[in-house]
């Protein structure tokens, strides 16, 4: 910050921070013309991350005595398949990969929340001293903290959801339990049993988006409002900023192994749903 | 809160990592667990029959121990039966020695006497013919009393 010349004040520093790299200004809460560079950038990264973990461990399998890494791969891939064993009942060929990937997604781009949250500007002073004049542009780096992140991956939850209904129970199984559950088969009833189902699918899907945007954002807040106490540049704000910020970011790594495992375990559960009839 | 196109880009990488792990790493990884856990099942029935063999064994070691005790015992009785057998016979055959033994030192003895005796006898003979001779000088002639002679050395 002592580069600038001159200081933002907090609400400035804290809008800054919070402002996504687009690929233009979005006027709407909906407007979709626009794409977050900055999430797109970091959850594919993490997502490639993921699949080069789990490649390397695939490719180095082997039935005899394993490493360390092996066992560490292997603990994690034993843990989704118990899971998805007890919570799926029905051909998990999809979905207990699928449960792996999200798992091992979801942390990544949660543990993204590790890097501090002005690195930007030290990594711009960095190729200002080697003497490349192009800055990085400031941007948000969670994209789990970012609604479209979650919501995205959410909707694909949704959408495999309503894939394995039909393909479990049929076209016309999951339209005759989409009317006839969970109150009764009384064509009176019709109406409620539907709008129950759809505010159930709905209440699912944004539950699911919402739960871990909002975790991951407050946990992101958070850590601005720790900078700012150490912005103020006394030694008590320094002081704070030291203790405030090592007490959240130990809390924060029970936070992004939580929340990526309850986004997991809610999709096996969601799924293992639609894997039973009413 | 904005949302926006973000979240269809990310709904295909969703989509994406999932077929990809599917595809290329979950089945590698569960087909050497799976392989992993039927290595270890084998191990463990390995274990479990060479646990059971060398019981038997050592059940088979038991009893060959013990018939070769019983047998061993039946032998040392015999050998002691013998033993004491041959002692029995070694004590006769030396008290059947001794006998022998003592009954021809005995007739020695006797036979010995005899003789003694004889010469004794001859002697005392010899002696008293000498003495008769000495008192009879002259007038007993040897050739006419040979008779007589003979006869008293028989008497004697």
């Amino acid at each position: 910050m002592a580069a600038g010349a001159e200081a933002p004040t907090s609400s400035e520093y804290i809008v800054e921070h919070l402002t996504h790299f687009s690929s233009m200004k979005q006027g709407f809460i909906i407007d979709m013309h626009v794409v977050n560079w900055d999430t797109m950038f970091w959850s594919v990264l993490c997502g490639v991350i993921t699949i080069a973990i789990l490649l390397k461990a695939a490719r180095k399998a082997t039935s005899g005595v394993p490493g360390r890494f092996q066992a560490a791969i292997e603990m994690l891939v034993e843990m989704v398949e118990s899971q998805s064993k007890s919570i799926v009942h029905g051909d998990r060929s999809f979905i207990a990969p699928l449960a792996l990937t999200v798992f091992m997604w979801v942390f990544f781009m949660n543990a993204v929340d590790f890097i501090p949250v002005d690195w930007i500007h030290g990594v711009n002073e960095l190729l200002e001293l080697v003497g490349l004049h192009s800055h990085l542009p400031h941007h948000r780096a969670v994209p789990t903290a970012d609604l479209n992140g979650t919501l995205g991956m959410a909707i694909g939850v949704l959408i495999l959801m309503l894939y394995y209904n039909i393909k479990i129970k049929g076209v016309g199984g999951f339209v005759h339990e989409l009317f006839c559950a969970p109150f009764g088969a009384h064509p009176a009833l019709w109406i409620f049993n539907f709008a129950l189902n759809l505010i159930e699918f709905v209440a699912k899907t944004v539950s699911l988006a919402m739960r871990l945007f909002g975790n991951m954002y407050a946990g992101e807040l958070v850590f601005l409002l720790i900078a700012l106490l150490g912005a103020t540049a006394t030694w008590w704000g320094i002081g704070m900023h030291v203790v405030a910020g090592t007490v959240w970011a130990i809390f924060h790594i029970l936070i992004v192994v939580l929340q990526a495992f309850i986004f997991m375990m809610l999709t096996l559960v969601y799924l293992g749903q639609a894997h039973e009839g009413h | 809160m904005n949302i926006n196109a973000t979240f269809i880009a990310q709904l295909i990488v969703f989509f994406v990592l999932a077929w990809f792990t599917m595809t290329f790493v979950w089945p590698p990884l569960m087909k050497m667990l799976d392989e992993r856990a039927k290595k270890i099942a084998d191990g463990l029935a390995a274990a479990e029959k060479g646990k059971l063999e060398l019981a038997e064994a050592h059940k088979a070691a038991a009893a060959e121990l013990a018939q070769s005790r019983t047998a061993n015992q039946g032998r040392m009785a015999e050998a002691e039966k013998q033993a004491a057998a041959l002692i029995e016979q070694a004590k006769k055959d030396a008290e059947a020695e001794k006998a022998r033994i003592l009954a021809q030192a005995k007739a020695e003895a006797e036979q010995e006497g005899q003789r003694a005796r004889d010469s004794l006898r001859n002697a005392v003979a010899e002696l008293a013919v000498k003495g008769a001779e000495q008192i009879l000088k002259r007038e007993v002639n040897a050739g006419n009393h040979a008779e007589l002679l003979n006869q008293l050395r028989a008497q004697l």
